[in-house]
């Protein structure tokens, strides 16, 4: 799994470019580091994006995860989801868009001391369950909200 | 499709209900501003008895406590504190000549976006905040900023920011200035575009109802949040960017921002919500 | 002075810092038409922000365009008032910027 983490730069450089100039203090450690979970995001399915990003296409169904977000979004672009679960030893948060083309909208690594609580506002082109996955001692656990998106009358 | 059986109920219910308004009110073309303020407050109350006044300044989130749950969300750190920023910013750079913006606005700090707009009876023109704005670049030889958005919506931003809390207070001194006033509250109640839909339709007699999944928001308090930072716009916006927007999904050909309609449209819109705090700049969708 | 791309609030209650973060970033997803040319907007979004308390790594978001405009964060994490907090952020065109604050 770990060989499809590559890294997400500019794209025009070559591995091998990148592994001389971090060794020649060009490039920061963290950029050359950085695991953008590229596969993941190109994920068409939920199952697919969770498969590259987690390991495991499915998750077991925990209702120690809780979604907050609103039943009907007033815009599509700007959905405000909160989520936050009770369970133990969470690593990784994962929040998913499923209907949207790739339904893996982000991904967070939690360091130590940090709570399984994440904040943010994500897009949604239509109706469709928003789908948090946490990972708890290598686990994979998740829920699930129905998140309505419609079409205004005031457009403009 | 949808919409021509909207137009088609709003047409004819509110041709129905203009003919029983302007029974009510019989002198309603004739009524000087302070009356029409009073039947504007009044007619709002009986339509919401439940929301407080001055909560009016919240538009549709007074009236749907599932969008405000979520407007609130956003208000939590709305990203309009970016704008106010760039605003600030813009206010206090120099001139070529070395002056700033506060050297034409030198009142500011204590709030000066509840005044506008105002009628200059020297020049005989109402005066927006965006306008005088743009007249302190040009005095001042800078080129003006274009109405709608960028900069002189941050500016605004930023002085609407100051203003927070003041209560609006728009004068109409004489006759000059009613004859403005008269302007703008025609246009607020004509009909127009090929929806045949006037201001008054849609935010006056039906307030509160639903266009597709559009709340309808009321006419009272409408203005206190702008500049407006719109989900849709993805960025922070006039209210004469609003009205161009508003007039363009009626199908009518909107007008100049910053020109005679929309200032004289300002003008009374703002009147009618003497009383009522800035809040601006807001979030809406 | 270029100013900061991010504005952070940092609150320690009982033991638990609240980090929230408002960044100033288009998020295009590279898939939106210009109304105007019909051409593809390219995509320029965040892919990682990254948030260090005291030099510790605190939380690791990689980013898609499935993000909102100007976005919002907030986490949470034991810590204490006087924390030095770093929180940085890269994009798919190479463009990066950071901000340090102290919790409150």
């Amino acid at each position: 799994m770990n060989e499809r983490r590559r890294l997400f730069l500019k794209g025009t450089l070559a591995v091998g470019t990148l592994s001389v100039a971090a060794g020649a203090g060009l490039l920061s450690p963290r950029a050359v580091l950085a695991a953008w979970p590229e596969a993941a995001f190109k994920g068409k399915t939920v199952e697919d994006a969770l498969k590259e990003l987690l390991g495991s296409a499915g998750y077991e169904t925990s209702d120690a995860i809780n979604i907050k977000a609103p039943d009907i979004a007033e815009n599509g672009a700007v959905v405000p989801v909160t989520v936050s679960s009770t369970l133990k030893d969470v690593t990784e948060i994962a929040i998913l868009s499923s209907s949207n083309p790739s339904p893996l909208t982000s991904a967070y690594e939690l360091g130590k001391g940090t709570h399984p609580y994440i904040s943010t506002r994500i897009k949604m082109g239509k109706t469709g369950d928003v789908i948090a996955v946490v990972k708890s001692g290598g686990k994979t656990f998740g829920t699930k909200k129905q998140v309505k998106v419609t079409i205004g009358g005031c457009g403009g | 499709m949808e919409e021509h059986s909207v137009k088609a109920k709003l047409s004819a219910i509110a041709a129905a209900l203009m003919v029983s308004l302007s029974m009510a009110f019989p002198a309603a073309v004739m009524a000087s501003p302070e009356d029409d303020l009073k039947a504007f407050r009044e007619y709002f109350k009986k339509r919401f008895p439940n929301v407080p006044f001055e909560d009016f300044v919240n538009g549709v989130y007074a009236l749907d406590p599932a969008a405000r749950e979520q407007w609130e969300a956003i208000e939590e750190f709305p990203p309009y504190e970016i704008n106010i920023e760039k605003g600030k910013d813009l206010f206090h750079k120099p001139f070529k000549n070395g002056k700033t913006m506060a050297s034409c606005f030198p009142d500011y700090k204590q709030g000066i976006k509840q005044n506008y707009p105002y009628f200059d009876t020297k020049s005989g023109k109402v005066k927006t905040l965006e306008l005088e704005i743009n007249e302190c670049r040009e005095k001042n030889g800078e080129k003006p900023f274009p109405w709608g958005k960028g900069p002189i919506a941050d500016v605004s931003a930023y002085l609407a920011y100051l203003s927070r809390g003041k209560k609006i207070d728009v004068k109409v001194p004489n006759k000059a200035a009613e004859a403005e006033y008269d302007k703008g509250k025609h246009f607020f109640y004509a009909k127009r575009g090929q929806l045949n839909l006037a201001c008054a339709d849609c935010h006056v007699y039906y307030a509160g109802y639903h266009i597709r999944a559009d709340l309808l928001s009321p006419a009272l308090g409408q203005v206190t949040h702008f500049p407006v930072y719109r989900s849709k716009w993805g960025g922070l916006g006039t209210l004469h960017r609003r009205y161009s927007g508003c007039n363009k999904q009626v199908r009518a050909k909107p007008f100049p921002m910053q020109g005679p309609e929309y200032r004289a449209l300002e003008y009374f819109h703002t009147y009618m919500s003497n009383g009522l705090p800035i809040n601006g700049p807001g979030a809406r969708k | 002075m270029a100013k900061s791309t991010i504005k952070i609030r940092a609150k320690e209650k009982g033991g638990v810092v609240t980090v929230k973060m408002l960044i100033s970033h288009p998020m295009e997803t590279g898939t939106r038409k210009d109304k105007k040319t019909g051409k593809l907007i390219p995509a320029h979004y965040i892919t990682e922000v990254d948030a260090e308390a005291n030099g510790e790594k605190k939380l690791t978001a990689y980013w898609s365009g499935g993000i909102s405009k100007n976005p919002y964060l907030s986490f949470k994490y034991d810590g204490k008032k006087g924390d030095k907090l770093k929180i940085s952020w890269q994009d798919n065109q190479g463009q990066s910027d950071s901000l340090e604050t102290t919790v409150k």
